[in-house]
């Protein structure tokens, strides 16, 4: 069986009038069906930037990616997305803002109704179906989020520091929900964090990337039972070790502001 | 509570309003001014009175009683200016339209358009009324070219910036989502263009009402500025103020519609947390 993502020598380069910058060097990622990966890193190592490519929003400079045995040339609604920032429509209400993407597929209305009434139910949303997106808590406009892209049944679904702008406890209760969707429906789902304990509670896989040009650091396999104890000596053990990767990164990163500020 | 707050908002609104009215009435009674430069508020508030009541005494083989209640001057004169405003405002707006979202939407549209339109724009509508005679003749025509130019600009200028301001971010989830096209457009950057367009409706009504009472002074026989200006001619003052406030209690009626529009279709919108 052919990897379900398969990220083959990807890089990107952005380009400046003063200067050149490589966000992705030579990323070489073959993600199999059903895996639940996490990109990990530092702010600026690149991990946004390999999560547009496969949506499609901004295409390699070299490279090419393929998801769902297709090569990836613009965004479809076969790789949802989840954004940190929601991007609910606010002049829809919850209900329209989940039934929009099966209306663009043209379904019957009563399809579409169905679709929209099982995930209301599944994602807790029942109460706030007529409500507008300004009504709701961050929490809450992030499960619809998460319901619009499960609304389109696309067998991937990337994310995209979802849960980032969370208080602690709303986190939790969506990563439980999340894990509880993705064990329900066996989507893969590439999941952008710079969180640690985020990435070991939620993963099959992590990919820890360097900072500029972003490159894969590590890429392990979390081997740890479901659900995990934040608490166990073996998910801190595991902390440890990425702490020490992320914070060498992260030193770079810190490093490399201050020679640009010193340039300036 | 918020019931007796408002009340009291209310009240400390009028308090000034009341002072005005009396120190120009006392003004008037004291024989301070000419009644002709300066009426008192009686003598203004029963001409508007009778410029509100129909000229003939109600005379059932004429018509029906209500076509004979609206007969009077005044509602006559307010019909025909709101008839031109919504006209020419009709026409204004709904060629602006779809020009300000094609120059939003496509960059060559608007390479092609934005020097015309702004070599265009600076000019006053007001300039416009020998050109509009010469080219309409008087009545309504000149009149409601007038208003359509005075509602054009605003509506499309602010479409245009509604249109390019849209935040990237819904693009791209919509793109996510699978749309393109036409339905991109319609569902997603259209209503993210709409509280933008709405202010620009609500300028161009502005620019429309100022427009019609200058029109009717020179090109229209009927009308609230028309009236005014006759008013002037037979030294009638307390039918000029009497005028005045009409136009100013329609203006008012205007705005209180367009909030009320601006809040059903900004329903959604985060500025209008209740």
């Amino acid at each position: 069986m052919g990897a379900h993502i398969a990220v083959s020598h990807v890089s990107k380069v952005f380009r400046s009038a003063e200067r050149e910058v490589v966000a992705l060097q030579d990323i070489h990622l073959d993600i199999p069906q059903g895996q639940f990966v996490c990109l990990l890193g530092p702010s600026g190592c690149g991990k946004s930037t390999l999560l547009n490519a496969i949506a499609g929003f901004a295409p390699p400079s070299a490279g090419s990616i393929t998801a769902a045995g297709q090569v990836v040339t613009a965004p479809g609604p076969e790789r949802g997305m989840v954004f940190q920032e929601y991007a609910l429509f606010p002049w829809m209400t919850v209900a329209e803002n989940i039934a929009f993407g099966l209306q663009i597929k043209r379904q019957p209305p009563a399809q579409v109704a169905a679709t929209v009434d099982r995930l209301l139910a599944m994602l807790s949303l029942g109460d706030f179906r007529q409500r507008y997106p300004k009504d709701l808590s961050g929490g809450m406009r992030q499960r619809v989020a998460i319901a619009r892209v499960l609304a389109l049944d696309s067998p991937i679904m990337l994310m995209d520091e979802p849960f980032g702008a969370l208080d602690a406890l709303t986190r939790r209760n969506l990563q439980d929900e999340l894990l509880r969707i993705w064990s329900e429906l066996k989507k893969t789902i590439i999941f952008v964090t710079h969180s640690i304990e985020e990435a070991i509670y939620l993963a099959d896989r992590i990919v820890v990337m360097t900072y500029r040009p972003g490159t894969v650091k590590r890429d392990l396999l979390v081997a740890l039972p479901r659900p995990r104890d934040p608490a166990a000596a073996e998910f801190n053990a595991l902390k440890r070790e990425l702490g020490q990767l992320v914070m060498e990164e992260q030193q770079r990163h810190h490093h490399d502001e201050l020679r640009l500020a010193a340039v300036d | 509570m918020a019931g007796r707050f408002a009340w009291r908002q209310a009240g400390v609104g009028l308090v000034l309003p009341v002072a005005v009215i009396a120190a120009w009435q006392a003004v008037a009674q004291l024989g301070w001014v000419n009644p002709q430069v300066l009426p008192s508020p009686q003598a203004v508030l029963a001409r508007w009175w009778a410029y509100l009541l129909p000229l003939q005494p109600y005379d059932p083989a004429a018509g029906s009683w209500l076509r004979w209640a609206v007969s009077g001057e005044l509602l006559t004169d307010a019909a025909g200016s709101l008839y031109r405003v919504v006209l020419g405002f009709a026409v204004g707006a709904g060629l602006a339209l779809p020009l300000g979202l094609a120059m939003g939407a496509s960059a060559r549209v608007y390479d092609w358009c934005n020097v015309l339109v702004q070599m265009v724009r600076p000019v006053p509508p007001i300039a416009y009324i020998p050109l509009s005679m010469l080219w309409f003749g008087l009545g309504n025509p000149p009149a409601v070219f007038l208003i359509a130019l005075g509602a054009f600009f605003p509506v499309l200028m602010n479409t245009i910036a509604g249109v390019r301001q849209v935040d990237g971010i819904y693009i791209r989830a919509a793109r996510n989502l699978g749309a393109s096209g036409l339905t991109l457009f319609r569902r997603v950057i259209l209503p993210a263009a709409v509280p933008y367009i709405l202010s620009g409706v609500r300028i161009g009504i502005g620019t429309a009402f100022i427009v019609v009472i200058v029109a009717e002074m020179v090109a229209v026989n009927n009308g609230l500025g028309f009236r005014i200006l006759e008013a002037r001619e037979y030294f009638w003052s307390d039918k000029i103020i009497a005028g005045m406030i009409t136009i100013g209690l329609i203006g008012l009626a205007i705005d209180v519609g367009m909030n009320a529009l601006n809040n059903h279709l900004l329903r959604w919108h985060r500025g209008l947390e209740h």
